[in-house]
């Protein structure tokens, strides 16, 4: 097919669960177009019945990550220019996740694992108590003050072949979720968080291929996390810990 | 799949590999000059106890690394998980383990 | 083949791990079992020496040097990514492990021709 030099050739899955294939829509290119742009354009002038998610636009919320031409990506900051190819881009729900329908994948996998990570604050005071104070210049507030950034995207998640391999596997945002809890002070109970990361799904199953990391639109590094947390379940384990 | 023990097992094993990995490689490398034969390697290995510690060691280490390494390609290539999983890497663990002490015992008795 | 998302030398790195340590697994039991011949029948572990000196052998033996040296090398990269403080030159650091990993298994291969 000849490319139109104003239109850009799109693939967009369509469908729901495991059903579906690939329609393909011509949408008219604009200067400074975003994915997100292309794909609400999609389900306001030619079909309404397109579903995708998003809600804030500019790179805040997490909720419009999808593939884009294979790779996973937060579309409302990716401009087309930067990833078009011969005028055609494909466009699908993120990978490792259930569909819902069309572009919206069901995220309760993912966020079930941030719980299972022991992704839930173990209080040491309570409401009575005076607020804690935390030197933002410890070593340990600086790393984990990298990891808070996470913006919940599933993108990390999406681009983890250990992910995909196996089904136990906690995934890179929820175990960089893990230790940026197990580096703050105002968690009660560290070793909570060892247990958590050290069971069959655990930390010990990442390979260090290094896809979060790479493809993490905020640049975060969860591949240096999960390191981390190896590191901290061995020494426990040495220390005779749990 | 891999939990704690596992992975300790398997860093452990390889961090015990590495000096014996880099010496098999170093006589590798020395014995192969001039070719090989029967009677040149069991001449330096045959009744040194230096050599049956080195390669015995060798054995149990990489008995144990390569029983859960190929416990994680089995479990994420061909999906086989629980008591199936277990067996086999004990089966794997097994048969290195009595095929390579069985070598060690052929070249340093 | 590779799929977008895993075009980049760390996933590189993780593949030439696995494969190597999947072909040493698999080498190992027909090593130990050559190597046993040794105990009562010397003369097949003879014959089966004459048979590497052929070269596509010893070209068979380079592979299999090579599979050893870029899993330990590999292996120490990835200990060091583990346990050691972090280092943000990951990419490097792999790449020379297969650097190495090639001069190791060219020197044994320049010692057996």
């Amino acid at each position: 097919m000849t490319a139109d030099s104003n239109g850009l050739h799109v693939d967009v899955w369509r469908g729901s669960g495991t059903e579906g294939s690939f329609e393909r829509f011509l949408v008219p290119m604009q200067e400074s177009q975003t994915i997100l742009d292309v794909v609400a354009w999609i389900q306001q002038y030619a079909d309404p019945t397109l579903s995708y998610r998003y809600a804030c636009r500019v790179g805040m919320c997490g909720s419009c990550a999808m593939m884009v031409n294979g790779v996973p990506r937060w579309t409302c900051r990716t401009h087309i220019k930067k990833v078009i190819k011969d005028n055609v881009l494909t466009i699908a729900p993120l990978r490792n996740l259930p569909v819902i329908k069309d572009l919206a994948a069901d995220m309760d996998p993912f966020f079930d694992r941030w719980v299972a990570a022991g992704g839930v604050h173990h209080p040491t005071r309570d409401r009575n108590d005076a607020v804690e104070q935390i030197s933002p210049a410890t070593p340990e507030r600086i790393e984990a003050d990298a990891g808070i950034e996470c913006i919940n995207c599933s993108v990390c998640y999406a681009a983890c072949d250990t992910v995909a391999n196996n089904v136990d596997f906690l995934g890179p945002a929820a175990l960089q979720r893990a230790w940026t809890l197990y580096l703050d002070p105002k968690d009660a109970d560290p070793g909570a968080i060892l247990d958590a990361v050290s069971g069959r799904g655990g930390c010990h199953n990442c390979h260090s291929q290094g896809s979060c990391t790479l493809h993490c639109p905020n640049g975060l590094n969860p591949m240096k996390a999960i390191a981390g947390l190896k590191r901290e379940t061995v020494s426990s384990f040495f220390r005779g810990g749990r | 799949m891999l939990d704690l023990r596992l992975y300790m097992a398997q860093r452990l094993s390889a961090m015990v590999m590495i000096p014996l990995t880099l010496g098999h490689i170093a006589v590798m490398i020395y014995a192969i000059q001039d070719g090989l034969s029967a009677a040149e390697i069991l001449g330096r290995t045959r009744g040194s106890v230096l050599w049956f510690v080195f390669y015995g060691l060798f054995v149990l280490a990489v008995s144990l690394h390569a029983a859960i390494g190929l416990r994680v390609i089995v479990h994420e290539t061909l999906g086989l998980k629980g008591r199936a999983l277990d067996i086999f890497m004990w089966l794997a663990g097994l048969l290195l383990l009595v095929t390579g002490l069985r070598a060690v015992l052929a070249v340093t008795l | 083949m590779i799929r977008p998302h895993r075009s980049h030398p760390l996933w590189t790195a993780y593949l030439l791990h696995r494969l190597s340590g999947l072909g040493l697994a698999l080498f190992l039991p027909v090593h130990f079992y050559v190597l046993s011949f040794a105990l009562n029948q010397p003369e097949r572990l003879d014959a089966f020496l004459r048979f590497s000196d052929d070269p596509l052998v010893k070209i068979a033996e380079f592979g299999l040097v090579f599979l050893l040296a870029v899993h330990v090398f590999g292996g120490l990269r990835l200990l060091a990514l583990e346990f050691l403080p972090w280092s943000p030159r990951q990419k490097t650091l792999a790449a020379s492990a297969v650097a190495g990993a090639f001069l190791v298994a060219g020197a044994f291969f320049l010692q057996a021709v």
